[in-house]
């Protein structure tokens, strides 16, 4: 019986050591990347609800704004999130008081559930922070030479998007494969087509873009449409790829504002002036981002594509959403569902 | 021989599907060596991780436990209307992907559903603070302590409680000193079976955590944020760590399933 | 692990003594009201709320969302593979528990401690880990992912421990004493099995079937990494209702959600009267 007890004892003890280990270790340890919200006791706490990819760039800005008199005595908590599902939270509770998102559609949602303002979008950047580009990323070298939208139909590749009714990401893809198509000259008949083709070298259809770039690092596809910024974060990261601007994309736009029940809105728009400004671009930047003000140093490093296109060419986000993603009658609904038919087995 | 190559069967099986996976979980962690899992596993996100885990596990496996060992009580020993569609109810929970266990919390402990709004006013929060994450943990846990204690209550009987009740012992005396102590390796085995499950719940926890980083993040949610920006190094760490703290949990439950047997 | 409940059509309480006839009401009516709110506030509650949301545009709209292509083809595709989860495991499971308890062999103790790890495994580290081993930088050199088949191993893997663990504790109170006897009149291993031992463990194996059964209709995790996802062919249920919640449509999500959920507990109230009837013929 001591015996069974004796066994006991160490096994729980090495349970509790193994968490003691982790738990208390933090406290000594260095902090590599916590810094950002531990601020020594700040007066006003913020609650800042972003989406995942811009995850290295906040932690630099608010560290950054900490540093400044107007950011001295704020403590900003973050949270980040696939873009749909953070917009979500804050819909149904989640305290934030700065939300950053993907896509303009994450904060119509909230303007819906009454808790940003519908002026959210009225000062001269249209209530966005930074751009990016659709971007066709590769294997490292590029080995298949794929460069442009007609590459990605060739038969047999394989390229990865995400799932379009989960993700963001997948959204735009699409559209600027189907906006660079109209803007070639093409009919809506032969967009649609170049689309079909497109998704039939689509093996897999991860649920978010970062999720998808994951999936592509991890092995499986020839070519990936990403977003530019995260290209560019994934070379940052050592993984083996290379990215192509192709000729004509679409541009990305992310929004960002300040809830309209937000206790200390004053910091907040102080936290948002400070994103604005040249220091905050400029770590965007540095971040892969496009900076949205034009004037800031380095921005012109980013390769300029022959025709850049909007949402608004498109007909709007509303527009756009109906179209080609409507659970019934969308575009992309139909090709995905046609493409399911017809080829059978795995 | 038949039996032999039975064996062989159920070994490659079980291999392939579970032996393989941890042999790899420890093989990338421990890639670079020892110093970059100690590196990533000592900053203080980690550390915040961990130490969410630890309350959001021990808070629901203590509710749990009273309720599985009260629920088995009542399943086993005694009749009522309604105890077979009890019984299925308890199982129900292995049914509910996360993603719905997460959206059904929401819509009655959400700050802008009549409950929540009613809690909110007295200033509980539930949804995207530590109560909605042990919410959360408990739905999917539940059934584990029940159905480790239950068919053992089964199969000792009711002779010794009878003896004790002839007696003159009240039926909580009897409870206490004949048979709890009865059920005690069960119990064991459904708390610790229990706790791992807690200690590893990720989709559900991810949907009402509101996932604030060094607040309510655990560490499987840690974990995953690792890996999308990655930091391998991170990630394979702690998953090492959650998948130790599982085999140790296994260990552990395989001596008090044996003295349960005994 | 689902306890088939002691029969309680046995007026003379003769046959099992596993009931304590009114005693101690008083407790059993606290115990009661304790447990069912628990079980209310935890689960039933918020279930009753999905299902409230599902019909709140009119059961016309219900039953328009269950038909619509996307949602309709990963619900078949999850019964399909719950249904084929639920067999493998109900062959497999009762085999590997025979071996746990019938057979010995140098590292059955292991083998016996290592079922129970997809319970205690996080499932966030088995997927990573399966999709290493089976997609295409795969350690085994098999490229499994994205395909349906790899659906059906992170299934298998997570629902590993249902039937065995409801077989072994069976197989270990087996009385032999029939096996022998029949041995003795000349009956071969696979007579004896299939007439003396299985009719005893056809409750358990229901049970444990069952468990896994209702399991493979929830996994949501690692079939994401592993399935490919593919909307209409390889995405299943779990996702398809996380794809309707993303694009607002929650009423739909609920819809989906209250079938998965009716369909779960019919699964788990027929097997249960199965038990019932297979104990009975025991």
């Amino acid at each position: 019986m001591s015996r069974t007890v004796a066994r006991h004892a160490v096994l729980l003890t090495g349970v509790t050591a193994l968490f003691a280990l982790t738990a208390c270790g933090s406290s000594s340890g260095g902090t590599k990347d916590a810094a950002a919200t531990g601020g020594s006791g700040g007066k006003v706490t913020l609650n800042l609800v972003a989406y995942s990819t811009p995850q290295a760039a906040y932690t630099a800005e608010i560290k950054a704004f900490q540093a400044t008199p107007a950011g001295k005595n704020v403590d900003i908590k973050t949270s980040f999130g696939a873009s749909g599902d953070q917009s979500r939270a804050v819909a149904s509770g989640q305290a934030a008081d700065i939300v950053a998102f993907s896509l303009a559609p994450d904060i119509d949602r909230l303007v819906k559930a009454k808790l940003v303002d519908a002026s959210w979008n009225a000062n001269q950047y249209k209530g966005m922070i930074t751009d990016s580009v659709v971007v066709i990323t590769t294997r490292k070298g590029n080995p298949k030479n794929i460069k442009t939208w007609d590459d990605l139909v060739k038969p047999g590749l394989q390229v990865l998007t995400p799932n379009p009714f989960s993700s963001g990401s997948a959204r735009w893809n699409i559209l600027a494969a189907y906006g660079a198509e109209t803007k070639a000259g093409k009919t809506e008949a032969q967009a649609t087509a170049y689309l079909t083709a497109l998704f039939k070298n689509v093996p897999v259809q991860a649920d978010s873009g970062r999720a998808s770039l994951q999936v592509f690092t991890g092995g499986k596809g020839d070519a990936i449409l990403t977003y530019e910024n995260e290209a560019i974060f994934a070379q940052q990261n050592k993984q083996a790829i290379d990215y192509t601007v192709p000729d004509s994309t679409i541009l990305i736009e992310n929004p960002i504002a300040i809830t309209s029940k937000s206790s200390h809105p004053t910091q907040a728009k102080a936290f948002l002036d400070f994103l604005y400004s040249e220091a905050g671009q400029k770590i965007y930047e540095d971040n892969g981002y496009r900076p949205i003000v034009s004037t800031t140093p380095g921005a012109d490093k980013f390769p300029k594509p022959a025709q850049l296109f909007t949402i608004a060419d498109l007909g709007g986000w509303t527009a756009a959403t109906k179209k080609f993603f409507d659970a019934d009658t969308g575009l992309v609904t139909t090709i995905e569902k046609n493409n399911g038919v017809s080829t059978t087995g795995k | 021989m038949a039996k032999h190559s039975l064996r062989w069967v159920a070994l490659a099986y079980v291999t392939l599907l579970l032996l393989l996976p941890l042999g790899l979980v420890t093989w990338r962690t421990f890639e670079h060596g020892l110093s970059p899992v100690i590196d990533a596993l000592t900053t203080s996100e980690a550390g915040h991780a961990f130490q969410v885990t630890a309350v959001v596990s021990v808070l629901a496996v203590v509710l749990n436990t009273v309720f599985g060992v009260t629920a088995s009580v009542l399943l086993v020993r005694h009749e009522f209307p309604g105890r077979r569609l009890l019984n299925a109810a308890i199982d129900l929970p292995i049914a509910v992907s996360p993603v719905v266990v997460g959206l059904a919390l929401i819509l009655v402990y959400g700050k802008f559903e009549p409950i929540g709004r009613w809690l909110d006013h007295r200033g509980i929060g539930i949804i995207y603070a530590v109560p909605g994450m042990v919410l959360a943990t408990v739905f999917v846990s539940l059934p584990l302590v029940v159905r480790a204690v239950a068919p053992v209550l089964e199969e000792i009987g009711t002779d010794q409680e009878q003896a004790a009740r002839t007696l003159g012992a009240s039926g909580f005396q009897t409870f206490r000193r004949i048979t709890l102590p009865a059920i005690r390796a069960a119990v064991g085995y459904g708390v610790v079976l229990s706790l791992a499950r807690c200690i590893g719940e990720f989709g559900a926890v991810a949907v009402v955590s509101g996932r604030i980083v060094g607040q309510t993040q655990t560490a499987t949610l840690f974990v995953q944020e690792r890996f999308e920006n990655f930091d391998q190094p991170a990630a394979y760490a702690a998953s090492f760590t959650l998948a130790m703290t599982a085999v140790v949990a296994l260990v552990l439950t395989r001596y008090l399933r044996l003295k349960g047997q005994r | 692990m689902a306890v088939g409940l002691p029969l309680l059509d046995d007026p003379a309480g003769a046959v099992k003594p596993g009931r304590v006839r009114n005693r101690g009401a008083a407790a059993r009516r606290g115990g009661l009201s304790l447990v069912t709110t628990y079980l209310s506030l935890v689960v039933l509650l918020p279930l009753a709320a999905v299902v409230y949301r599902s019909q709140s545009q009119g059961w016309g709209h219900f039953i328009h969302a269950i038909q619509a292509p996307e949602s309709w083809a990963a619900v078949k595709l999850t019964l399909v593979l719950a249904v084929a989860v639920a067999l493998i495991n109900l062959v497999m499971g009762t085999l590997i528990a025979w071996v746990l308890v019938r057979d010995t062999f140098p590292g059955r103790a292991v083998l016996d401690t290592v079922i129970d790890l997809p319970f205690a495994l996080p499932t966030i580290v088995a997927g990573l880990v399966l999709l290493s081993l089976y997609g295409n930088n795969s350690a085994l050199g098999v490229n499994l992912a994205y395909a349906r088949s790899g659906v059906l191993m992170a299934l298998l893997f997570v629902t590993l421990p249902f039937v065995v663990r409801t077989v072994q504790p069976v197989l270990l109170e087996l009385d032999r004493d029939m096996e022998d006897a029949a041995a003795s009149l000349g009956a071969g291993a696979l007579t004896t099995f299939r007439r003396i031992i299985l009719p005893n463990l056809v409750p358990a194996m229901l049970g444990g079937t069952a468990l896994a059964f209702a399991r493979s209709i929830s996994e949501f995790g690692s079939t994401v990494l592993i399935s490919g996802n593919i909307p209409f062919k390889t995405e299943v249920a779990s996702v398809a209702i996380y794809n309707q919640i993303q694009s607002d449509d929650t009423t739909n999500a609920a819809a989906v959600s209250t079938l998965l959920l009716a369909v779960a507990l019919v699964v788990l109230l027929v097997v249960d009267l199965a038990q019932r009837l297979a104990a009975r013929r025991g």
